[in-house]
């Protein structure tokens, strides 16, 4: 019998042969829980007569939303956390550590074969990790941290089959881009993603996160790639796993099967207000920006910043923009900081913040005003995403943010 | 240690038929995300009814001053894609919404509108319904009702449905003593 990647991770929790439409209740090895969505998991935990959680050890907890705390509420939610972590024996990560979703797969806490559930919607990104991950709402995390299951549809798999060389200055997030135009903001609605094929096989983990980031911003349920050297490499030390083969089936039946050639690929960039309106970099070359976002779990990592420092050489950021970079976790900061980079960035004039979501979603800080305009590396332009619904933001990659941090202006990275 | 601030868990249990009198519909597009529903730096807020006051600011801002109990949402396709804050259902449902109808919905949104006990209703003619329509459901029935015309509405997925008859996951959860998961 032949199934999905997908459909043989949930098989082989579920002990016996499920299919894409099958409803399953299924164990879940890891729960993830922030500053945000935690407070209103523990609550629901507690309305459902939850008193110890189901495996303290299978329980991810950090703040990475509004860190340090931004305001008294935040404050208190942190308090209400962290008593809940002593209490319930939860090793609370806190806010020294990074963007949930980076610190998850860096700790290990997420690897192939496993089902990982997160109050967040883009915990889809463990799928690089070979995981089956998805995001999940408040109560039904209350429902996983008092049982250690939950409901499921084995959802139908989407096949994007990458090929080609990227050319100078293009990466994982103009394909991400280009492929959630192609699929659509909701194409991919109750389904997996699953990223294959040469282009994606040579990426390294830091690509693959980016991808499978994104799956939910065409309505995935996940984004996965099947673990192979590359994804063992990067479990070594993190967990004790022994590397074993998890692929789906050639004749598998898939939802769809797309197929994508980065050779030709130009930076994309997604324009307001939604996700899935890439357009050539050239298309929108020109148009003033008046913050620049280097940072999230889609792209705050050590490889993204270091791509933004090369686009940057040894000149300056535009004086017309403001430049933040976040890196996205602790160790991808120390990376930064040993490469020397931070004081690259720094010296050329932007404000380099600890590891958090920063301005990602509006909430903690660097908010944007009525008539302004926003690019950043993250994941969502949505109106009103980064600040007021007045303000525009655009998408793109590290390359085509630094290039534009340094004229003011959204620029092709090829060109500086 | 108790949980911090109790939300009041408002039972939803819809009955057969929903006659939502003097109920207005307030329309919306495609695409609505939860940020729209929800702007991100109100998140810190875990009540209802706090969240209510700031549902669609900046996006709707006389929703929030004029929406009555009982009123209906009706948006486009892809309704509530984005975040997986349920506190945009939570303020949808602090507002006194308990019925959202869509020509389609993100996942997270609809499942989370189900277990905080906001009914999402899929009808594929959703945009043939008006913004201030008098509307009626029939659930059982498979049609609802606006300014007289009849739609038809798509059923919840079955799995779906003893969540909602137990009017939420919370409540559902409280009958359960564990679940019979597969393997581990
Ligand atoms: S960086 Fe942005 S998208 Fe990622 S977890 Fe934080 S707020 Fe969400």
């Amino acid at each position: 019998m032949t199934a999905t990647i997908v459909e043989k991770i949930f098989s082989k929790k579920c002990g016996s042969d499920v299919k894409a439409g099958d409803v399953v209740m299924a164990p879940i090895d890891g729960a993830m829980i922030h500053d945000i969505t935690g407070p209103l998991a523990i609550q629901k935990f507690y309305e459902m007569g939850g008193r110890k959680v189901f495996d303290p050890k299978r329980v991810i907890m950090l703040f990475d939303h509004q860190i340090p705390a931004d305001s008294i509420e935040a404050a208190s939610n942190h308090v209400y956390m962290r008593k809940f972590a002593a209490e319930q024996d939860i090793f609370n990560y806190d806010i020294n550590e990074g963007v949930c979703h980076q610190v998850t797969i860096e700790k290990g806490r997420a690897a192939p074969g496993e089902i990982v559930v997160g109050a967040d919607s883009h915990t889809c990104m463990y799928g690089a990790a070979g995981a089956f991950a998805t995001g999940i709402g408040s109560t039904d995390m209350g429902f996983v941290l008092k049982f250690g299951a939950l409901y499921f549809r084995v959802p139908e798999t989407i096949r994007a089959e990458v090929s080609g060389k990227f050319s100078d200055r293009v990466g994982a997030k103009d394909l991400i881009l280009a492929i959630a135009h192609d699929i659509g903001a909701d194409g991919a609605t109750y389904k997996a993603i699953e990223f294959t094929g040469k282009t994606v096989r040579r990426m390294g983990m830091a690509g693959r996160m980016t991808l499978c980031n994104m799956a939910i911003e065409m309505g995935g349920k996940a984004g996965i790639v099947a673990p192979d050297k590359v994804t063992w490499e990067y479990m070594k030390g993190r967990r004790n796993m022994k590397p074993f083969t998890l692929d789906s089936d050639d004749g598998a039946q898939f939802a769809e099967r797309r197929s994508y050639n980065v050779s030709d690929l130009e930076p994309q960039v997604a324009v307001p207000h939604n996700v899935d309106t890439g357009v050539p970099v050239s298309k929108v070359a020109g148009t003033h920006v008046d913050q620049v976002f280097i940072g999230s779990c889609t792209n705050g990592r050590f490889e993204d910043l270091a791509e933004a420092a090369e686009v940057l050489g040894k000149k300056k950021f535009s004086p017309k923009c403001r430049v933040i970079i976040i890196p996205a976790s602790r160790d991808e900061y120390l990376k930064t900081l040993k490469a020397g980079l931070i004081e690259r960035f720094v010296r050329a004039g932007a404000l380099v913040e600890a590891p958090c979501c920063g301005p990602c979603m509006g909430g903690a800080f660097g908010l944007i005003a009525p008539g302004e305009v926003s690019l950043a590396t993250s994941n969502r332009n949505f109106k009103g995403r980064q600040g007021s619904t007045e303000g525009k933001v655009y998408l793109c990659s590290p390359a085509t943010a630094a290039a534009s941090a340094m004229r003011g202006e959204i620029t092709d990275p090829r060109e500086v | 240690m108790a949980a911090k601030k109790t939300v009041p868990v408002k039972r939803v249990m819809l009955p057969e038929t929903q006659v939502l009198k003097n109920a207005r519909v307030w329309k919306f597009g495609d695409d609505i995300d939860t940020d729209a529903i929800i702007p991100g730096r109100f998140l810190t807020i875990n009540n209802p009814d706090e969240l209510a006051k700031h549902a669609f600011e900046g996006t709707r801002d006389e929703f929030a001053k004029k929406v009555k109990e009982g009123d209906v949402i009706v948006g486009g396709r892809n309704f509530g894609c984005g975040s997986s804050r349920e506190h945009a259902p939570l303020a949808l449902m602090g507002a006194g919404v308990k019925v959202v109808i869509a020509r389609s919905f993100a996942r997270i949104f609809f499942r989370n509108s189900i277990n905080v006990g906001v009914l999402p209703v899929v009808c594929p003619d959703a945009d043939r319904i008006s913004d201030g329509a008098k509307i009626a459901l029939h659930i059982k029935k498979g049609y609802l009702e606006a300014d007289g015309k009849r739609y038809t509405i798509e059923p919840v997925p079955e799995f779906m449905q003893g969540i909602i008859d137990a009017g939420g996951l919370v409540e559902y959860a409280k009958s359960l003593q564990e679940v019979p998961a597969c393997t581990r």
